[in-house]
């Protein structure tokens, strides 16, 4: 049996197709399926490390109490130059590889919100 | 000895045994005098002498009982930061020379029309891979150093994007060059794209050169705040002059200063006089003239005389201080208009992403050929041009150099929400006194009735007042002190809110006050309306004095208005502001003062806790309300407001119901406060719509979507151009706002 271009789609183009179908699912399931539960209690301090992100991404921490989080960025990109915790209305400078102590004592259970100064990397903060 | 005292943060603790053993452990280490540590707040006290006792120590002390002390808590030295900054521009500098230098090279060698010019060895793709190498992975490190890490957490940013264009780009170009046979076989020119790679890598570095060069600009105003700062004061000790660091002044100490100085710290004006610049806290451009029992505030500057002064707030209790933490606070904060951006760029790089994929697929099935190149140059160009760094800084830079602008002028923002919300606002009260007045009301005129003498009538009157707290009473017992009239005892003395006072004075009944308290005992003023009603539509406050139940007198006050009160008032109703004024005066007298200055519409005879239930009135009328007071007497009134704006005294920062604090007493400011508001606004809404305006059109066009009707496709060389604009854009619009006259 003989194959023509144009009668019918060459293999190429359909491996291109489904290759594609395939990367854009997993795309989808990679970036905006991602699960995170994890969730690490901070006590009275916890260091978080700025790399690419927030480690731990989501901490959580007892309400009235007085928690000291401890920023280390390993990170050069300037995305990550700066934390914000806008609930606290604390927008801090993160020297490279030089700890950083910002101290939270939230007054209302909730989800406070760690971003970075372009607002591109998230953490987040469980007070309960 | 010098001692100085700081307060940190404790760690660790759980009860009230922590408490003790922490405060004793402290106060055991030599130069520390005395230690409190409370529980609740989390925090200890210490007053020790730094030339004893250092802060490691203190940490040791704590640490040694199981507890740690934050000595070094939020503070980052400008310094450290400047450093910083500086190392990352050079490096980055450089890197764009190399890249640019050897993507200009490759260019050259590959570029159809002027690759006829180039050497041969430029134009041989071996030596173009040796040449692009290095940028890629060198220069380029960067992006992959933030991608990993990021992919490691399964998050993406524009990092991530660019490392994978730039490798696609450049990976193609390697499998070109070492197998060219069978790019060849497929049909496709063996043509490598390592300018392509190069030249974007170089591109994007320097607009993210320009970028962090523009981005410090944004953050000026708070350094600036932090430079003003005195670094010493000469503090006076057994009458000799000593040179202290600023952190050692404690309150009380007796500082000197001298022309051409920096005052220190907050104080009071204990011996001399002088002439004090306070523009760089208040805005105002005028000295002030300071003489004993006046206020000086740390950080200004003493034009003309000498003068010592008792330091009453050090450290972080001072204006400076307080200024810089509500800049600070505000810049932290985040604006309403944001949420709309964070739900964005939550979505934003997967879903750009995607469609690179999808543009990839679309060219490489129905493209023209060489599809395979259209596809990967056109997967590229998509990856390049999308940019949510400009989304990400579309509105915290605006809201700090608009925070940051607001407090060089005297003009502190609580938040950037208190900054979006009075851009909406349409109508401002304004409380009378204190406010569009100067709160020192005097006596103007002393009528008598029957046999009294004016004398006797503010004998009368004054003795009354004495014990009354009330600011007309203050202006009735100093006019009888300035004519040197003796008081007489008051017994029963009653002070009526709302109505005026009442007591007994040599066996008779005295009652001081409105007409409402006439009306209430039944003293009979009808003869005398009309001599009443005169002097309140000449916009003064009429008392009337009875004795014994017969009206023996009348005695007008009235209050200065504020020179800036008029000019405040019209600032305001040019931008179309409806101005009202709020006030317990009766309301001939607060019509008459209005009209003088052009206000319309007056709330009289409203008592202090009604204020708060007129703004409420107003705003069910569906207006956005600003309540204008000195934030004393009218907080409930401020905070019910939708923009609650305090006139500060010109020393007092620390207004917890204000969302918007005026340090200076210049009404105008009022309007530059909302000019302010809406000029950042502005700014943030034009930002936003490049910001999405530029990856909404951009994007599309960078996929292809003009192809099928001009042939027009975007060159990744030329997206990065544009992403590298859009960002530098952005952070330069917002950067505007400085030049801006309010």
């Amino acid at each position: 049996m003989t194959c023509y271009r144009g009668d019918l789609m060459a293999i190429d183009k359909i491996l291109v197709i489904l290759f594609s179908l395939m990367s854009t699912g997993f795309v989808y399931w990679f970036f905006l399926m991602k699960n995170s539960k994890d969730v690490v209690a901070a006590g009275k301090s916890i260091n978080i490390i700025v790399d690419g992100g927030y480690q731990p991404e989501t901490i959580s921490i007892a309400l009235g109490s007085t928690t000291t989080l401890t920023f280390l960025r390993r990170d050069p990109s300037s995305c990550l130059e700066e934390v914000v915790l806008p609930d606290f209305k604390i927008r801090k400078f993160l020297p490279l590889n030089k700890k950083v102590n910002i101290s939270i004592s939230p007054k209302k259970a909730g989800e406070y919100e760690i971003v970075c100064g372009m607002n591109m990397f998230h953490g987040k903060i469980l007070v309960k | 000895m010098v001692e100085i005292k700081k307060t940190y943060s404790v760690v660790g603790m759980h009860c009230a045994s922590c408490v003790g053993v922490i405060e004793k452990s402290l106060t055991r280490t030599p130069g520390v005098k005395v230690a409190n540590v409370n529980l609740a707040t989390e925090k200890a006290t210490v007053m020790f002498d730094p030339d004893i006792c250092t802060e490691d120590q203190l940490e040791s002390a704590v640490s040694n009982v199981g507890y740690k002390i934050i000595t070094k808590d939020d503070v980052i030295s400008p310094d450290l930061e400047k450093e910083q900054k500086a190392k990352e521009l050079k490096v980055l500098r450089n890197k764009v020379a190399v890249s640019l230098f050897l993507g200009a090279l490759i260019l050259w060698g590959s570029f159809p029309v002027l690759s006829t010019t180039a050497p041969v060895l430029l134009k041989n793709f071996w030596i173009q891979l040796l040449l692009a190498t290095p940028v890629q992975f060198w220069a380029g490190w960067i992006f992959y150093r933030a991608t990993i890490p990021a992919l490691k957490h399964r998050t993406a940013n524009m990092d991530t994007l660019v490392a994978i264009g730039t490798t696609v780009a450049f990976l193609y170009s390697v499998f070109v060059t070492v197998f060219p046979s069978i790019v060849m076989n497929l049909g496709i020119e063996a043509m490598p794209y390592f300018d392509v790679a190069t030249i974007v890598i170089g591109l994007i570095l320097l607009g993210r050169y320009f970028e962090a060069r523009a981005k410090g600009q944004t953050s000026e105003a708070i350094k600036k705040l932090i430079g003003m700062q005195a670094k010493t004061a000469r503090v006076l000790v057994n009458g000799k002059e000593i040179d202290v660091p600023i952190e050692q002044v404690v309150i009380g100490s007796i500082i000197r200063v001298r022309p051409g100085e920096k005052i220190p710290v907050d104080g009071i004006l204990q011996d001399g006089e002088s002439s004090i610049d306070e523009s760089m806290i208040t805005g105002e451009s005028l000295p002030v003239d300071k003489i004993k029992g006046d206020t000086v505030v740390g950080a200004t500057l003493n034009k003309t005389g000498t003068f010592t002064y008792k330091a009453t707030k050090v450290g972080s209790d001072t204006m400076l201080a307080q200024i810089i933490k509500l800049v600070q606070d505000a810049q932290g904060s985040k604006a309403p208009i944001q949420r709309i951006v964070d739900l964005i760029s939550s979505y934003f790089v997967p879903v750009v992403i995607m469609l690179a994929i999808a543009t990839f697929a679309v060219w490489y099935v129905v493209g023209p050929a060489p599809s395979l190149a259209f596809a990967m140059l056109n997967m590229v160009a998509v990856l390049i041009i999308a940019c949510p760094c400009a989304m990400g800084l579309a509105t915290p830079t605006a809201i700090m150099v608009g925070t940051g602008k607001g407090a060089e002028q005297g003009i502190l923002i609580k938040d950037a929400e208190s900054l979006e919300i009075a851009h909406k606002v349409n109508t401002i009260i304004f409380d009378k006194t204190g406010t569009l007045t100067r709160g020192k009301p005097e006596v103007t005129d002393i009528v008598p009735i029957g046999k009294h003498s004016v004398n006797e009538i503010l004998k009368l009157a004054a003795s009354l007042e004495k014990g009354s707290e009330h600011s007309l009473a203050e202006a009735i017992v100093k006019s009888a002190e300035n004519k040197k009239i003796k008081l007489e005892k008051t017994g029963k003395f009653k002070a009526v809110s709302g109505f005026g006072v009442e007591g007994i004075a040599s066996g008779k009944q005295l009652f001081f006050g409105n007409r409402k308290l006439m009306e209430r005992e039944k003293v009979d003023f009808r003869s005398h309306i009309a001599q009443i009603e005169k002097l309140e539509t000449e916009g003064k406050t009429v008392m009337l004095l009875s004795v014994d139940k017969n009206l023996v007198g009348l005695i007008a006050v009235a209050d200065t208005v504020k020179e800036s009160a008029k000019a405040g008032v019209e600032a305001l109703r040019r931008k179309g502001i409806e101005v009202v004024m709020i006030t317990g005066d009766n309301k001939r007298t607060a019509e008459a003062i209005a009209k003088k200055l052009g206000i319309d519409r007056v709330l009289a005879e409203v008592l202090p806790d009604q204020k708060e239930a007129e703004v409420r009135k107003i705003q069910a009328e569906g207006k956005v309300v600003a309540m204008v007071g000195d934030g004393i007497n009218d907080a409930p009134a401020l905070a019910q407001a939708n923009v609650g704006i305090a006139m500060g005294s010109g020393t007092d920062v620390a207004i917890e119901a204000a969302d918007i604090t005026l340090v200076n007493r210049d009404l105008r400011t009022v309007a530059s406060a909302i000019e302010l508001s809406r000029k950042t606004m502005r700014t943030i809404k034009m930002n936003l719509f490049w910001a999405f305006g530029y990856n909404i059109l951009l994007i599309p066009v960078a996929m292809g979507a003009l192809y099928p009707f001009f042939h027009i496709l975007l060159n990744p060389i030329f997206a990065s151009v544009a992403m590298a604009s859009s960002s530098i854009s952005v952070v330069s619009n917002s950067l505007l706002l400085k030049r801006y006259r309010l």
